[in-house]
């Protein structure tokens, strides 16, 4: 055998480690408020890098450390587990107004102290008019920011916070230490002529990158120290050895290079926390954990110095402290992102730059120590070409029939061309990673802005119905009429025009937002461990990277296709209904009432619509509103006519049963995405790439998006990633998969996603798992770039839902990532479990 | 491809995808309408008739039955292909019903799938002319048969025909199929005693078949025979536990043969 694929016990360490992440609700915590406020007024009128770094360096000397019970790699960012940070620079005052509903919201709640709020409060005063999100703001076009506000698309992600989507060069740092980046920027300090033109930048960014890695190794430092003076008061003897193995490793990592794979693991842990530190973008992902580990596993395994048993215990211990982090989003975004999820993609297997198989020992371990854990973070991954080793995907296919939604597999044979066509060298592209969701990139190469906003594909497509006039103002451009369109032709072109200016206006609040982050938020901690900025001299935000793109997600597919097929044919083939009508049974939501819950959030939109357009309200036009949303009026016959369109509507082919037709169609639905935005140009010499896949924002935009004429009713989901509509796809799992494969996977190189939803019974036996991975290999056969399982039964979810207590630990896949199931909200609970069930016959 | 082949029409009543518990590997099931057989269990009882009729499912009523060409049958198997390939030996199986019924169709299936290099197999009771049996044979991979019991009295009773047809034609088949497996379906009150699967796994075994496999009786077609009008007679049946299963699996691998729970 190639490969030990032997079962390795798990410690009774990690499910102690496990409890204690979970005893508690998460907390905010107010010190790295207070200690950037701070940092921030020492510094006013000096160059933005430089009050950056000191930032940085006055964080980590300040900030509480804390080892927790049980630890073997130390480094925590608050001093609660699964506790989380202020980060004011981004914004801040949606935190203020949501203070008091943080602990109750229905997504992600977190306590809050009133001590906390107080503090916050006070600090939150010295950011007015200081954050990225007002410097975004003051650079947005009116029309986007109008486009933004009636929810054609939100580019909320990194509007409100940080941009983190990145793999850093944890090879690099695990390597030669923060030292070895210290050596590095003063060498490129030495080529510097205090002449050049460009020397003031150069050189402020220099002294940042070296600020920050000091800052660094001071800071392991702090918890050698604590290690050694815990290991003098502990009565354990055990444990006394294992503070004092703690104490050495940080005194040796980060700072210099790693000699062991101990020193590895907690040399890597600093990278990967620090960077949360210092900016709270979310999916800053190891990447190819499995490669850059594997010579230090190696080594110390044929030297005798570690067993197999240790080794994983180390990495199990890594895999919970990645679910020790948290972010507190807006409760907006909280619902588009939900789960507390971080995003940390890690991914194992695949192809090495030169094109070999590169599965190792350390992919397997990857695969148990996620089965270990148990928990949503990492965000494992595992890549597939045609060279992988079976016993691999079987292994990987065990994992997933663990019903964990992990891992998610990625499809090497599209990735890499893709990457290719988007300008990364062959080698590069071989060495790909995932970040976040599914957005493949070069590791320590890249910024990706890889979830740089979400687009609606409907409102446009809602929009032609009413010639662009959305919530009674003129938002997007004066399609023709639709009772004078004679030819679907025609109706086709006026969705594509409302789909290009809207995508223009994106790209107009995308960049404003880019330029703010370049502006206000550089990070050189970040930047020096990417290439090209030491280099050249400047920030990641500023352009320092080799690789430049701005990758924005389209979706609602399954919809959009599924409604022009419905168009074309009952309209313009059958000439069964005209236009007129379907726009006044759309209006009408098909003749269904809504339920108060939506009704009252649609009442609130419409009338911060007409406030914004300076009409004035009243009580009465609320109440007016009201009346005019809730209750469906239309006479009973009106009702029956639209009833006979639903079933009409529901009686043709959809997207998702491999019939060639509308698949085809579905094609070239997608392009009306992803050509367009191929054009567009980022401010940091990158171009823009189009992902397909909503995270879970299916939802929340759902509930802002009426009746479409797919036979989707009023403020329901919308379709998740490229997958068919829910329910919709009714020829299993082989015909699902091949309708989704008909979309050009190639184009969308920020990344396609592809959820099915298994019953356990698929998986039974070695023949259920045989049959899995034939499915797998079959999707990616045809092309498709990625692929995702919930298996858990219908029944199960439901349980769960009636007593959360009793499923507390249920994980599921929700998009791009895995979420305990009881914390999600009512709404993408729903979403999940409507999502077509496929099982093997 | 013969045209004529392509355009041979037959009845089905279901073109099933990613069937992964009967035969090898992933495969589509073309179920066959029509059958010899009544079997009181028969979990497709919308299969026996040769009539195209309707079924009441939940509130809607279904039309079952379909005549189609070999050419439509075959579009249909072909579009899992590459799972058929990545699964190792998936292809299509015909099942029913009975596929001998209808020989002219299923010939013509058979052959059309293996000339386009997709491997082949029959779920079949094996109640036909033994000619009628040699002319599929040559296109058949894995020939997939049921022997219910050995007992002709109650074979005829819980099936309403006897088993010596079956039985003759099972030596033939064992002889000149390229793989023979015999399927029992364990019904609890017809065959689940031990002597009765051992008498199947001696038989099994004496003419030089190598594997049997015990198909556990389930409920799942229970609802279908409402939806047809009819009573279903095993209502009072239930299915047999797993440890029974396995007391009889332990029989059959006694006798020297390779045995299976499932598919």
């Amino acid at each position: 055998m190639k490969f030990y694929t032997k079962p390795i016990e798990k410690s009774p360490r990690i499910p102690k480690l496990v409890a204690a992440l979970y005893e508690k609700m998460p907390e905010i915590e107010a010190d790295r408020g207070v200690l950037i406020t701070e940092a921030y007024k020492r510094t006013e009128g000096q160059p933005i890098i430089t009050r950056r770094a000191y930032a940085f360096k006055h964080i980590l000397e300040n900030i509480p450390i804390v080892i927790r019970d049980n630890e073997l790699i130390v480094g925590s960012a608050t001093k609660a587990p699964r506790g989380c940070h202020i980060f004011p620079e981004y914004s801040f005052e949606w935190l203020e107004s949501e203070f008091d509903t943080l602990a109750t919201r229905a997504a992600d709640p977190f306590y809050i102290s009133n001590e906390t709020k107080e503090t916050l409060s006070k600090v939150n005063k010295y950011w007015a008019g200081k954050t990225t999100r007002e410097l975004a703001e003051a650079y947005m076009s009116d029309e986007a920011k109008a486009a933004f506000s009636h929810g054609v698309f939100t580019p909320g992600n990194y509007y409100y916070n940080g941009i983190g989507h990145v793999t850093v060069d944890y090879p690099k740092i695990i390597r030669v230490g923060y030292n070895g980046i210290i050596e590095e920027a003063n060498a490129a300090i030495a080529k510097l002529s205090q002449g050049d033109e460009d020397y003031a930048k150069r050189r402020h960014f220099l002294d940042a990158v070296i600020t920050c890695a000091e800052a660094a190794i001071k800071y392991a430092k702090r918890y050698s120290e604590l290690a050694f003076n815990m290991a003098k008061t502990t009565q354990d003897v055990k444990r006394r050895k294992e503070l004092e193995d703690i104490g050495s490793a940080c005194r040796q990592v980060p700072q210099y290079g790693a000699t062991s794979f101990r020193e590895a693991c907690q040399s890597f842990w600093f990278v990967q926390m620090l960077l949360q530190l210092e900016s709270n973008g979310h999916s800053i992902s190891p990447g190819r954990f499995d490669q850059y580990m594997y010579p230090y596993f190696k080594a110390d395994l044929d030297g005798g110095k570690i067993t197999r048993e240790e080794a994983q215990e180390l990495i199990d211990c890594i895999w919970v402290k990645l679910n020790d982090f948290n972010k507190c989003r807006d409760a907006d975004s909280a619902e588009g992102f939900a789960g507390y999820s971080l995003f940390q993609n890690l991914i194992a297997g695949g192809q090495d730059k030169y094109g070999m198989d590169a599965t190792n020992d350390l992919s397997f371990m990857c695969i148990t120590a996620t089965e270990h854990v148990f928990l949503p973070q990492p965000s494992f991954s595992v890549r597939v070409w045609n060279g992988t080793p079976h016993e691999f995907l079987i292994r990987a296919a065990e994992l997933t029939r663990t019903g964990i939604g992990l891992p998610a597999y990625y499809n090497d044979e599209v990735i890499i061309p893709a990457l290719q066509s988007r300008g990364l060298t062959l080698e590069d592209a071989r060495d790909y990673n995932i970040i976040g969701c599914v957005e493949p990139q070069k590791a320590a190469k890249t910024d990706g802005w890889h979830d740089a906003a979400f687009f609606n594909m409907l409102r446009p497509l809602e929009m032609v119905f009413s010639s662009g006039i959305d919530k009674g103002v003129q938002l997007g451009p004066k399609t023709k009429r639709i009772e004078e369109m004679t030819s679907f032709d025609e109706f086709k072109e006026a969705y594509e025009t409302q789909m290009n200016y809207f995508i223009e206006l994106m790209v107009n609040a995308d960049n404003a937002i880019d330029l703010a982050h370049a502006e206000r938020c550089p990070l050189p901690f970040q930047s020096s461990m990417v290439e090209d900025c030491i280099g050249r001299g400047k920030s990641m935000q500023e352009g320092g990277a080799v690789y430049n793109f701005t990758g924005p997600q389209g979706f609602g597919i399954a919809n959009v296709t599924d409604g022009l097929y419905a168009i074309r044919k009952l309209v313009f083939e059958d000439k069964k209904y005209t236009l007129a009508f379907i726009k006044e049974a759309l209006d009408n939501n098909y003749g269904k009432d809504m339920d108060e819950r939506k009704a009252a959030k649609l009442t609130q939109q419409v009338v911060s619509a007409l406030a914004e357009s300076g009409k004035t309200i009243d009580a009465e036009t609320v109440k007016t509103v009201y009346y005019t949303v809730t209750k469906n009026r239309a006479s009973d016959e009106k009702k029956k006519a639209y009833a006979q369109l639903l079933d009409d509507i529901n009686e043709l082919s959809k997207f998702g049963n491999d019939e060639d037709d509308i698949d085809r169609f579905a094609r070239e639905i997608a392009y009306t995405y992803t050509k367009p935005i191929q054009k567009y140009k980022n401010p940091r010499g990158g171009t823009y790439q189009a992902g397909l896949y909503p995270v879970s924002a299916n939802v929340p935009l759902g509930a802002q998006t009426g009746a479409t004429p797919d036979g989707r009713l009023a403020y329901t989901p919308i379709a998740d990633g490229v997958s068919p509509a829910a329910g919709r796809d009714v020829n299993g799992p082989t015909a699902a998969a091949n309708s989704v494969s008909s979309l050009d996977h190639f184009i969308a190189s920020n990344g396609t996603l592809f959820n099915m939803k298994f019953h356990p019974s698929a998986l039974e036996g070695r023949s259920g798992l045989e049959s899995f991975v034939a499915l797998v290999r079959g999707y990616f056969d045809r092309k498709g770039s990625h692929m995702q399982f919930n298996v858990v039964s219908r029944e199960t979810l439901r349980d769960a839902q009636k007593n959360p207590d009793k499923y507390r630990s249920l994980v599921v896949r929700v998009a791009g990532y895995s979420a305990l199931f009881t914390t999600l909200s009512k709404g993408l609970q729903e979403d999940i479990i409507n999502r077509t069930e496929q099982s093997g016959f | 491809m013969e045209k004529d082949l392509l355009s041979v029409k037959g009845r089905v009543f279901n073109i099933q995808r990613f069937s992964i518990h009967d035969g090898p590997g992933v495969r589509t099931i073309v179920f066959l309408k029509g059958c010899p057989l009544r079997c009181k269990w028969c979990c497709n009882p919308e299969s026996q008739e040769w009539e195209i009729q309707k079924m009441r499912v939940g509130d809607k009523v279904k039309t079952v039955g379909k005549d189609v060409t070999v050419g439509e049958v075959i579009e249909q198997v072909e579009k899992d292909r590459i799972y058929y390939r990545r699964s190792g030996f998936g292809g299509m199986t015909l099942s029913g019903g009975e596929c001998t019924w209808q020989p002219d169709f299923s010939e013509a299936l058979l052959k059309t799938a293996k000339e386009n290099g997709i491997t082949t197999a029959i779920e079949t009771t094996a109640y036909a002319e033994i000619d009628v049996i040699r002319r599929l044979l040559p296109y058949i991979d894995t020939v997939l048969m049921d022997i219910k019991h050995m007992n002709e009295n109650k074979h005829r009773e819980y099936t309403t025909k006897d088993n010596s047809l079956i039985l003759d034609n099972a030596k033939i088949i064992a002889r000149e199929a390229k793989k023979l497996i015999i399927r029992t379906p364990v019904v609890p009150t017809f065959n689940d005693t031990e002597e009765e699967i051992r008498e199947i796994a001696e038989f099994a075994a004496s003419i030089g078949v190598t594997e049997m496999h015990l198909l556990p009786y389930h409920r799942i077609g229970s609802d279908k025979y409402a939806g047809l009008g009819r009573r279903y007679e095993m209502a009072h049946i239930n299915v047999p536990e797993k440890e029974k299963m396995q007391a009889l699996l332990d029989v059959v691998n006694a006798v020297g043969l390779k045995g299976q729970i499932g598919g």
